[in-house]
């Protein structure tokens, strides 16, 4: 992708000026963080230098004050995905409850290792650390979605929706 | 005013002095040697400190009002004076333990390089290693490893060396106009990086050399040139035509050869006054400057193994020498070993 | 007993909804507020209530109110910590799914006693469908004119914001919360100065987490001194509760403060007992960072009391026997459970949101995971028990923000009751595929 097409439709446009009107005037780097979540749901999932300069360039900001953000919170992805990441939470009452399970189970399933995507693109699995799901667990999030209480039947019947929907996830 | 004692020294200092700068004070003012090692915190920079934590110090009572002591260890470089406040540095046993451990953190993915290191022997991590840490490490993990990286052609960035000190970052935050770099990722894999590949190119930015606690950050003019200590400090001055620039530098020779030139710094390894890019990397030539005369380098120093001057050197060490309490230093035959010098 | 003052209504269908939440008395809390007390006489009622901060360090709310400067002509702000990130806790998410309008509400009431005109709900950006119900539940206040200018015709506007964050648990840090909010990367300020004097964009802020926010509803409707009768001694009011671990009824749970830990665990009301007719082996009561207690001291404390679920009662002891309620998020292990293990992935949990900014959290957090992974893998010797020890006293307390000490006491807590454990790992390296890690999903993978 070149920097010419890393534009907001206007529809996203729309959004953006909704975002900047939610901060004094003097303090638009505060969008900072909503825009990275909408660039990244509008430009195929990740943050690419180009996306991250666009950015900058809305925000009137040096392009190093994006980079410094979208590298500290883990939910941007700074290499390209696959349509669906799937993020298992690991951390103590899923890990307690099979969180280990279900990654081997995908890993098996999708046959990839952790962080690969499939060959089709489809699918990429992700570890991540607690998702405020404990009571649920295990569990996983697509985009903004949460499968909780998980089970291998479960697991497969969401993997064939997603399939078949064949769109890419997103968190906005 | 308020009045503070730091390791049983009283001393009466200005409201919102940090307990820092109350101790670099006593110092100064007394030739002790108190005050807490820093690798952060940055008089001449706004807004540092509080990051590698080597100059915390108990605080055994808060102040005359309020005699409480504090619970944690405190920053010093972060914390200011209350009237009547009571602090423990080289006093405390408990404190002097704390900071070997942060000094084991600091070293814990170092890499320990120093004999190929442009830093080594004015580098603030082997003096703080050297006063405040302990022999041997209990890590044996591999190190983190970042590929060497540039950040333009004059500047070397070895991000294995770094302790994260954010002192580059603010330099470019408050003396240049637009900074290109900055501390990425974070946790562990926190590292200082342009991101994607980008010089640092910027009539000031030569100054984050000077500022960088440790070899992380080295001019490569004058990369394996010389070890520092072949080299003789000399302060030297040229009008610089740039209006931020004061012309004031140190000229580092070997022979009449320039090797390099650096900002001026202060005994506490400050820089005194930034200086510009030309004058830094463009004037090597000794017909450049006019000289001024030798740099007073600090006694502990391995820069003074190159001794060429005595007088108020020699005094300050001998000032220093009560405080030794006896110990022995091997330092060699020089003169200005202290174990050389009649007491 | 057991009033549930902040989940009553939350089976009602459709209570996510304005209208349905004004058939249950919404939005006649706020209305009090407004028409019939002064904002200071809000923060009397919050200060007599006794509220306690619920994100985890239990600070007097009506005294943090009382903190805020109010210097002339300086916007101040209100923002709530929804970035509810400590392994363990749920709650939040829970209240603000189902009753998005009671947090709304409280945010409301809130800005009133604080004299804020601009509010934001900060919310961790896993939680992007929260951060839409919340969207669309502010969206009807404005319609229905609870929000925005002259609310409810009592002269006081104000706008809300709801914010998302990127992925960081150290944001729950209420400056690095705030560094956030301005588009930052989430360090933790180094205080002074506290955000009640410079906090967001450097003016006069105050921090709340969603539970305590939506507990002023209640006390503004039946007075602070009504909410204070419930409880127990300084632990008032009612609390959410996140169970999970090896439960038979994990979920969220309003209790009232003085509930006896037993009772919590075993009765049908609560958490139904240990899973698959087990015994309980250790219990993290407030969140990962508080120290895990043994069954012998989470139920009765070292004197032989009952435990009961109160800040008080569960720090009793101090941490040589006894934990913290913290931010209520209630993990249950059972008899199988590793302690060793789930120590792990609470280490390597602190190792991925330590910010990084001071040396000790930053190198401390990496190696004392490392160090435990060598247990788990059978490659640990006894020295490396004192080791582990010695580094997580080397951080605890040398840090900028309190993610040093969530990451060590922890450690600390699980080498102080479970030390055998650690032994275990050494003894018989070859073991340790035998021990039983965790529950094995449906039975389905083979071990």
């Amino acid at each position: 992708m070149t920097t010419s097409e890393i534009k907001f439709n206007d529809e996203a446009q729309k959004k953006v000026q909704e975002i900047l009107a939610q901060y004094p005037n003097d303090k638009s780097k505060s969008a900072l963080l909503p825009l990275l979540h909408l660039a990244q749901a509008e430009f195929d999932g990740w943050l690419s230098p180009e996306t991250m300069d666009y950015i900058a360039s809305i925000l009137n900001i040096q392009a190093i004050e994006v980079y410094e953000v979208a590298t500290f919170y883990s939910m941007f992805n700074l290499k390209p995905v696959a349509n669906y990441l799937i993020e298992i939470c690991q951390t103590s009452s899923c890990w307690m409850c099979g969180a280990e399970d279900i990654v081997r189970y995908l890993e098996k399933k999708l046959n990839v290792a952790v962080g690969e995507p499939t060959q089709d693109g489809m699918f990429q699995i992700k570890t991540v650390e607690c998702l405020g799901s404990c009571g649920t667990a295990p569990m996983f999030q697509i985009g903004d979605k949460y499968y909780e209480n998980l089970t291998f039947e479960k697991i497969d019947a969401i993997l064939e929706d997603l399939r078949k929907e064949n769109k890419r996830s997103r968190y906005v | 005013m308020a009045k503070v004692t730091i390791d049983d020294i009283t001393i009466v200092v200005p409201d919102g002095t940090t307990i820092l700068h109350a101790a670099r004070m006593i110092d100064e003012q007394h030739g002790t040697n108190i005050a807490p090692p820093t690798m952060c915190y940055y008089s001449k920079l706004k807004a540092t400190g509080g990051y590698c934590r080597t100059c915390i110090v108990n605080v055994t009572q808060g102040s005359e009002k309020d005699p409480r002591p504090m619970p944690k260890p405190v920053a010093s470089c972060r914390t200011t004076v209350m009237d009547g406040m009571v602090v423990k540095n080289n006093t405390s046993p408990e404190l002097l333990e704390a900071r070997a451990g942060v000094v084991e953190f600091l070293l814990l993915n170092h890499p320990l390089d120093c004999p190929v290191c442009d830093q080594a022997g004015e580098c603030h991590l082997q003096d703080l290693s050297y006063e405040n840490g302990k022999e041997g490490s209990r890590f044996e993990f591999p190190k983190r490893e970042v590929e060497p990286d540039d950040l333009g052609d004059k500047i070397k960035l070895n991000m294995n060396r770094c302790i994260l000190c954010y002192r580059c970052v603010k330099v470019c935050d408050q003396i240049t106009d637009g900074r290109v770099h900055g501390v990425l990722y974070r946790g562990d894999h926190a590292e200082i990086s342009t991101y994607i590949e980008k010089a640092i190119d910027n009539d000031f930015s030569g100054n984050v050399i000077d500022v960088c606690p440790v070899g992380a950050l080295t001019d490569k003019t004058f990369r394996f040139k010389s070890r520092v200590w072949f080299t003789k400090p000399v302060d030297a001055h040229r009008n610089c035509a740039h209006e931020k620039c004061s012309g004031k530098v140190r000229l580092w020779f070997k022979g009449d050869d320039v090797l390099r030139v650096t900002a001026r710094k202060d005994r506490w390894g400050e820089v005194e006054e930034f200086i510009c890019n030309e004058c830094r990397f463009d004037k090597k030539s000794k017909h450049d400057w006019e000289i001024e005369g030798p740099s007073i380098i600090s006694h502990h120093s391995v820069i003074n193994q190159n001794h060429y001057t005595l007088g108020k050197l020699q005094l300050g060490i001998k000032n220093q020498i009560k405080h030794l309490n006896g110990t022995k230093i091997d330092l060699g035959e020089g003169a200005l070993n202290p174990n050389n010098i009649e007491k | 007993m057991n009033e549930k003052l902040l989940l009553k209504y939350d089976h009602i269908p459709g209570i996510n909804t304005l209208a349905v939440y004004r058939q249950h008395n919404g939005y006649t809390s706020l209305e009090k507020a407004l028409k019939t007390l002064k904002p200071d006489e809000v923060v009397e009622e919050v200060k007599k209530s006794g509220l306690r901060g619920r994100g985890g360090a239990g600070f007097p709310t009506g005294m943090k109110w009382s903190f805020l400067a109010k210097p002339e002509g300086v916007p101040r702000y209100l923002v709530c910590n929804a970035d509810e990130s400590e392994p363990g806790t749920f709650k939040d998410r829970y209240l603000m799914e189902r009753i998005p309008h009671l947090l709304v509400e409280g945010m409301i009431i809130a800005s009133y006693a604080l004299g804020a005109n601009a509010s934001y709900i900060y919310v961790r950006g896993e939680y992007y469908y929260i951060i839409k119900i919340l969207q669309k539940a502010i969206k009807e206040a404005y319609a229905a004119g609870l929000l925005g200018k002259n609310i409810l015709g009592s002269g006081f506007d104000l706008d809300l914001y709801v914010q998302p964050g990127g992925g960081a648990y150290i944001c729950g840090e209420e400056t690095a919360l705030l560094e956030s909010l301005e588009g930052k990367r989430g360090n933790p300020r180094i205080k002074p100065p506290f955000p009640a004097v410079a906090g967001l964009w450097g003016r006069p802020t105050v921090v709340n987490n969603v539970e305590t926010i939506a507990a002023v509803v209640p006390i503004i409707q039946d007075g602070g001194d009504a909410y204070a009768k419930i409880g127990v001694g300084k632990s008032t009011g009612t609390k959410l509760i996140s169970a999970s671990g090896h439960i038979n009824k994990p979920g969220v749970y309003e209790i009232e403060l003085g509930v006896p830990v037993e009772e919590f665990i075993y009765s049908e009301q609560y958490c139904g007992g240990i899973r698959n007719g087990k015994k309980l082996k250790a219990v993290v009561a407030g969140g990962s960072s508080v120290p895990i207690l043994p069954t012998e001291l989470i139920l009765k404390t070292a004197k032989g009391e009952p435990r009961l679920m109160t800040y008080e009662s569960l720090s009793d002891g101090g941490f040589a026997t006894g934990t913290m309620l913290g931010s209520g998020g209630f993990i249950v292990m059972d008899e199988d459970t590793s302690i060793v293990k789930n120590l792990f992935t609470f280490a390597r949990f602190y190792r991925h949101e330590s910010c990084g900014q001071c040396s000790p959290c930053r190198e401390g957090t990496a190696w004392m995971e490392k160090i435990i992974k060598k247990f788990i893998d059978g490659k640990a010797n006894m020295a490396d028990i004192d080791l582990l020890w010695d580094v997580q006293s080397k951080i605890e307390g040398k840090t900028i923000c309190p993610l040093g000490e969530a990451a060590a006491w922890p450690v600390a807590a699980a080498i102080r009751h479970f030390r055998h454990e650690f032994e275990a790992y050494v003894r018989n390296p070859q073991s340790i595929n035998e021990v039983k890690h965790y529950y094995r999903l449906n039975n389905l993978v083979e071990a």
